[in-house]
């Protein structure tokens, strides 16, 4: 539903920046392995992340009451016994929203896991391979890409009767994987001819072993990247499949909830508790994922990180704005702040006098 | 000019494909999908509508699957999308024709608008990184994480009431008839512009990190360096060279992510009660109305491929390397 988070594939024109994402001595690899989780981003990210997939295993277990049971109390607001309000029957939002976040994690993660296995298969294969398996495989994960994924979904699910929670993940996994391909294909095709690889060409590895031993583990944080990103859609996607009323309603996930209430006219008639909730942990659950995927992205190339404090006040009292790529330069000030002699003040703008023409 | 020709030739290659998907999509529906229709409508369906039907699923002849796709095709081209059942007897070709000028104001102005903000707001933000603008990433990502559809019903419990300026739904005001007159167009815009602005606000983030990202690696490039070396003033640098380089990818960006906003936007038009194509696909969900759904899907496309053409042009006139050849 929203346009991928990662923008590794624009962040790469150079090529350089990605090399070698695990590199490093062996005696230091202990250190460097928890690298990525230095990074407040991805820790935060993971953290999230890690409680939602817990809740996942043990939420039915944990949930106070049984999420289709109905009660006495109806379109009640949150209180001791309900935290978050009941609904219209009387059951329990609370309990709903804990059953609901394992079918969300799992159609999230299974179309997720499809979608990136499909996206190596064709990505990798068309960028390695090249000439016309190439063109073929692009210009089909180019279709895909094209087509509107979440309309081809939603009448795909609505045609088959009752789509369980297999199905959803299948076919938004099916779908969904053509923008990591493409970009893994481009990420290949900048590994390819890098010399370790015509290296391990040249002593006459299989093309197999080269793609598997050679090119995936550089890709890593690509692949990734990916995953994360269609996790983010698949999760949107099938709450809004839910929330339009065309999947099975056995199962309980967010987007279930949501269709009750709306169904219900719940915020017509104030029943605020019944939306907030499950609004809330869809936005924190992709909130996570995209910060997981910032963080994957500033990892391969750390001029991305939001740079921390830039305003510097100089000894002179002045402030000068440090930029990365720039070298700051100070007006020339009369007295010296180091112990080259100061140079005669020629103009506070720019050093160099330079005598422009008018374009005439 | 030729990469002109190679993308046109790729979008009809990739129409083709959609047609051909939207042909088969009902194909492969196991079992008796009409009798389940008949059945479900419990003889509501005229003997018309049930043959139509099974045209449509191709299972009324034991021809092969080769002619009823030249058979389809012929249809296609004399316009004719089949017979919609929520609004039976009318062609899906008009309903659709009711709804697409809604959804084309909504939707489009409002992807473009969402399009030139962010890119706007990213310039800002990649160019002066660590100042206040690092603050934008964090909030409007997390407005992008939220399902389009919440923000609007949000949108609608709090801004909307029996006194507020903003109409909780509909696309004009009931009883006016559409046309170009000073009563209709107010009205019009009046209700578009709580939509709007949900798409707005749940859109911009993608764009605002995308070309923050790509002026962030821009502006590290030599060609800055020099244009800052030249003395050249802050603003010309940071517009004339780094944002119009950083542009280029972000527009190509544009044009591949259509498909997805689009879909996401549709769901803005069922929760406002919008009379477009999005809340159509909604209807026709309700009333199992195929005919509908698959016209909808081919409409979809077919506008997505028309702003993927669009987005090329743009792109052929802001990069000179592309026109070199021809």
């Amino acid at each position: 539903m929203t346009i991928p988070t990662s923008s590794i594939e624009q962040v790469i024109p150079g090529q350089g920046s990605m090399a070698q994402p695990e590199a490093g001595k062996p005696a230091r690899t202990k250190r460097q392995r928890f690298l990525f989780l230095s990074n407040r981003k991805a820790a935060t990210g993971l953290v999230i992340l890690g409680i939602y997939i817990l809740l996942a295993i043990i939420g039915p277990w944990i949930a106070p009451f049984d999420p289709g049971a109905r009660g006495d109390d109806l379109m009640q607001g949150p209180s001791g016994e309900h935290w978050m309000g009941t609904t219209h029957l009387g059951q329990d939002v609370y309990s709903q929203l804990l059953v609901g976040t394992r079918s969300v994690i799992f159609v999230g993660f299974l179309a997720g896991i499809v979608a990136t296995i499909l996206s190596v298969i064709i990505g990798v294969t068309a960028g390695y391979v090249g000439g016309k398996t190439d063109e073929g495989l692009s210009a089909l994960s180019n279709v895909f890409l094209v087509i509107p994924a979440l309309p081809l979904i939603i009448i795909v699910t609505s045609i088959m009767e009752n789509a369980g929670e297999w199905v959803v993940a299948l076919v938004i996994g099916f779908t969904s994987w053509s923008w990591n391909a493409r970009v893994l294909r481009a990420q290949t095709l900048s590994l390819r001819r890098r010399d370790y690889v015509e290296a391990a060409r040249a002593t006459g590895e299989r093309s197999w072993r080269i793609i598997i031993f050679e090119l995936l583990p550089n890709l890593t944080a690509v692949i990734a990247s990916g995953f994360v990103g269609t996790v983010i859609f698949a999760v949107l996607s099938e709450i809004t499949l839910a929330f339009i009323g065309i999947t099975s309603s056995n199962t309980w996930n967010w987007g279930t909830i949501l269709f009750w209430a709306q169904g219900q006219q719940a915020l017509a008639r104030s029943a605020w508790w019944w939306f907030v909730p499950a609004g809330l942990a869809i936005a924190i659950l992709g909130t996570a994922l995209s910060l997981i995927n910032f963080a994957i992205d500033e990892f391969v190339s750390p001029r991305l990180r939001s740079a921390g404090k830039t305003k510097i006040k100089t000894n002179s009292g002045r402030t000068v704005r440090m930029r990365i790529g720039f070298t700051p330069v100070l007006s020339n000030s009369p007295r010296p702040h180091t112990h080259a002699r100061p140079i005669p003040v020629v103009d506070h703008h720019g050093a160099t006098p330079v005598v422009r023409k008018e374009p005439a | 000019m030729k990469f002109f020709l190679q993308r046109v030739a790729f979008y009809l290659f990739t129409a083709w494909a959609a047609i051909t998907l939207n042909f088969f999509i009902p194909r492969l529906i196991p079992g008796d999908p009409v009798q389940a229709l008949i059945t479900k409508y419990q003889g509501q369906l005229s003997t018309q509508a049930i043959e139509s039907l099974y045209v449509l699923f191709g299972i009324d002849k034991d021809g092969n699957v080769w002619s009823e796709y030249i058979d389809y095709w012929k249809q296609l081209f004399a316009g004719d999308l089949g017979l919609s059942f929520a609004f039976f007897p009318t062609p899906v070709s008009e309903v659709l024709s009711d709804s697409i000028l809604w959804t084309l104001m909504l939707v489009g102005v409002t992807t473009v608008l969402s399009f030139g903000i962010g890119t706007a707001l990213g310039v800002l933000a990649g160019w002066r990184r660590g100042s206040w603008t690092d603050g934008l990433l964090p909030v409007t990502t997390f407005f992008s994480s939220v399902p389009y559809f919440w923000l609007g019903i949000i949108a609608i419990y709090l801004l909307t009431g029996p006194d507020s300026f903003f109409p909780s739904g509909g696309g004009a005001e009931v009883g006016l008839v559409p046309a170009w007159d000073m009563y209709f167009i107010p009205s019009a815009i009046q209700h578009s512009l709580l939509p709007a602005l949900t798409i707005l606000i749940s859109s911009v983030s993608g764009w605002i990190l995308s070309m923050r990202n790509m002026m962030v690696t821009v502006s590290s490039e030599d060609y800055i360096t020099v244009a800052h070396a030249k003395g050249l003033p802050e603003r010309r640098v940071a517009l004339s060279y780094a944002a119009r380089n950083a542009l280029l990818p972000n527009v190509s960006g544009f044009a591949l992510s259509l498909g997805f906003i689009v879909g996401g936007t549709f769901l803005v038009e069922i929760v406002f009660s919008y009379p477009g194509i999005g809340f159509q696909l909604f209807q026709a969900l309700g009333a199992n109305d195929y005919p509908l759904m698959q016209g909808i899907f081919l409409i979809i496309t077919i506008s997505v491929l028309v702003a993927n053409l669009l987005a090329d042009i743009v792109y052929l006139f802001l990069d000179p390397r592309t026109r070199k050849e021809g």
